[in-house]
């Protein structure tokens, strides 16, 4: 395992050396010490790599990974895993707002809370939070799966497109086109794969799929009220 | 109006309410909902053709015009980037969309600027293979809908520009309509296909410029600092705008004034937010001033350019370089006459065509019909392009060799009068036979 220590060296001096694996990857483990809360750290990874942040981390933590699976021991600040293509990364404690924001791929697990905004237009990413997310969460989402074992906050999947909600707790409110839809045998495969992808030990069947109306897709003058 | 009523006919038409207005109150009562449309600002503004050179005399010593040289390329992205982009004349192409635009199109903005050493610029939806693969110097914009977006283009680019507006529509998004997506500009956005495609107006995961500069970090990180970062605005609180960019990093600013095209927004939006490129380019190049950062951080000017005597006084005005768009598509054969039969069936005449997003464009462009968009050779109005551009070189050199000037970077707003109050104010050059500058002292 190789260990750099963000007191002695600096984050783009940790980056490059994760970037550089993707070139000739020399080392598979990897382990990050004190971040203190440091921004962008491990991102634009590109390699089957694990990385492990033992401590907080600041804004877009794991922006863009491909491939590495990255976990952070702590808390995350803005935009975590954003874009994230594929890999995983999880965070043990909570994280800040526009989590996964656009992300096309892979996993993201968050053990704590999720702020506003998580799954923002997320793009075929998965998410799975094991508490409770802000507003306007998974605003235009497009596709991919959010999964929440807490609660709601408000205007949840405003302006949907076809990601798939999945809520065990209460929600605040619906954002425009959103709506509880069945859960159907598919959607209960689906949900159960998620969790134990994750981790998460959770009864699927107690869960509220969400989803889009498919009302807002085409211009209608007569929607002008939900625009 | 029109010279198909006289005012001999004893008919007077109303300033207020004339029959463009009528037409639009008319057709806002049959449909309920606002117009949507493409190109720019078509209102009267104060521009570049209110600016006039005052060339070499007794007081000012010309170079001659075949013999001496003068000077076109700049670079840009020299504040940060391991690797600034290096362009041979001071035009680049404005950045549109696969998706608003045919692939054949792209594809042909790439060719035309790679014969003439400049850079394309992507659009909302990603980075096409056509144009990747024709476009020599590419800069890659980030959206913020980040449709397309991947990390491994982000590496592709020769440099990424942070898009927070543009100036047909600053403070708004975007919509693509259903007719154009098709099945590869679906799967490129990750969409149903045949849906309104709806771009966000703000980034998703930042807010303010503190956000930005960690954002700009961000994006200098996964690229391990090896491209600039352009930041991209519409014109409206340029002066503020421009301070915040370079405080929030930027290597170079694109400031788009309100005669920037669009591929589809409100009319209402197009015609009244924003401010002219003319009134936009002194304040963003006061705010660099005042910073010290004139010619560290370029500023690359948009809007409403079309010949060379815009190119160059936007550059004497103190921009480093513009971007064209509108004027690019003509050149390749947006508008053209020789369909002037089609246009007209489809409600429009060549020379008025606006509606890019309905997808019907008979000269193959503002399309993604494969029948229409086959009308357009890539290599042909590629080699259109070039040549339109070269033509913007030429004679944006021939201005500043006649100004005494051997550097289109040379050029000077002492180098400019105004033929009105209006752009003397906005340009702050003296109203041509004065010494007057409105709004400052003697």
């Amino acid at each position: 395992m190789k260990t750099i220590n963000l007191e002695r060296q600096t984050v783009r001096e940790l980056n490059q050396a994760l970037h550089d694996q993707a070139i000739e990857c020399t080392e598979r483990e990897w382990e990050v010490l004190d971040p203190k809360g440091q921004h962008n750290i491990a991102c634009g990874l590109d390699q089957n790599i694990s990385v492990d942040i033992k401590g907080h981390a600041g804004y877009y933590c794991a922006g863009m990974n491909k491939k590495a699976h990255i976990t952070v021991h702590g808390n995350v600040g803005q935009g975590v895993a954003e874009n994230m293509m594929s890999g995983m990364v999880r965070v043990k404690g909570d994280a800040s707002q526009a989590a996964g924001a656009t992300a096309h791929g892979g996993l993201l697990v968050i053990e704590g809370n999720a702020g506003a905004r998580c799954g923002i237009s997320m793009k075929g990413a998965d998410i799975v939070v094991k508490g409770d997310i802000g507003h306007m969460s998974c605003f235009m989402g497009q596709a991919g799966a959010l999964v929440v074992c807490g609660n709601a906050g408000d205007a949840l999947g405003d302006s949907l497109y076809e990601t798939h909600i999945y809520v065990k707790g209460t929600v605040k409110s619906l954002g425009a086109d959103c709506i509880a839809k069945e859960m159907r045998d598919e959607h209960i495969d689906e949900l159960t794969a998620l969790l134990n992808r994750a981790g998460v030990d959770e009864d699927p069947s107690a869960f509220t799929r969400y989803g889009s109306a498919r009302q807002l897709y085409n211009f209608k003058v007569d929607n002008a009220s939900a625009y | 109006m029109s010279e198909d009523i006289k005012v001999t006919d004893g008919l007077r038409e109303s300033a207020t309410f004339d029959r463009t207005t009528m037409n639009e109150i008319r057709r806002a009562a049959d449909t309920g909902i606002y117009d949507i449309r493409g190109f720019g600002a078509k209102r009267k503004l104060p521009h570049f053709d209110d600016l006039l050179f005052l060339g070499a005399s007794m007081s000012r010593y010309p170079l001659e015009g075949y013999r001496e040289k003068c000077n076109t390329s700049v670079t840009l992205g020299t504040r940060y980037a391991k690797k600034p982009i290096v362009l041979d004349i001071p035009v680049t192409i404005a950045g549109m969309s696969f998706g608003a635009l045919s692939a054949n199109a792209k594809e042909a903005l790439g060719r035309g600027a790679s014969i003439m050493g400049t850079s394309t610029t992507t659009g909302d939806g990603g980075m096409t293979p056509e144009e990747r693969g024709q476009s020599t110097k590419l800069v890659y914009q980030y959206l913020p809908s980040r449709y397309g977006m991947n990390p491994d283009d982000l590496r592709k680019a020769d440099a990424i520009e942070v898009v927070l507006g543009q100036g047909a529509k600053p403070g708004g998004g975007g919509m693509l309509l259903g007719q154009k997506i098709t099945d590869r500009v679906a799967k490129m956005r990750t969409l149903p296909m045949g849906v309104d495609q709806r771009s966000a107006c703000r980034h998703p995961d930042w807010t303010g410029p503190d956000d930005l500069a960690i954002k700009i970090q961000e994006l200098r990180e996964i690229t391990d600092w090896q491209v600039p970062i352009y930041i991209k605005v519409g014109a409206t609180r340029t002066y503020y705008d421009v301070k915040l960019a370079v405080k929030a990093g930027a290597d170079v600013i694109v400031v788009d004034g309100m005669q920037g095209g669009t591929a589809a927004t409100q009319d209402v939006f197009i015609e009244h937010v924003g401010i002219p490129t003319l009134a936009a380019i002194p304040q963003a190049v006061q705010a660099l001033q005042e910073m010290g950062m004139h010619r560290k951080v370029q500023l690359i000017v948009s809007g409403g350019i079309r010949n060379g005597a815009d190119v160059a006084k936007c550059m004497a005005l103190g921009a480093d370089a513009v971007a064209i768009g509108t004027a690019a598509l003509v050149a390749l054969g947006c508008n053209h006459p020789k369909y002037d039969e089609e246009f007209k069936k489809i409600g429009s005449a060549a020379g008025f065509y606006d509606d890019y997003h309905e997808g019907k464009d008979p000269a193959g462009i503002s399309t993604q019909d494969p029948e229409l968009s086959k009308r357009l050779d890539p290599v042909v109005a590629g080699r259109k392009l070039a040549n339109y551009l070269n033509v913007l070189t030429l004679e944006a050199q021939t201005l500043a060799r006649a100004c005494g000037k051997n550097d289109l970077r040379n050029l000077e707003p002492e180098d400019l009068v105004a033929l009105t109050v209006e752009s003397a104010a906005m340009a702050r050059v003296p109203l041509a036979g004065t010494n007057w500058v409105p709004g400052q002292k003697f």
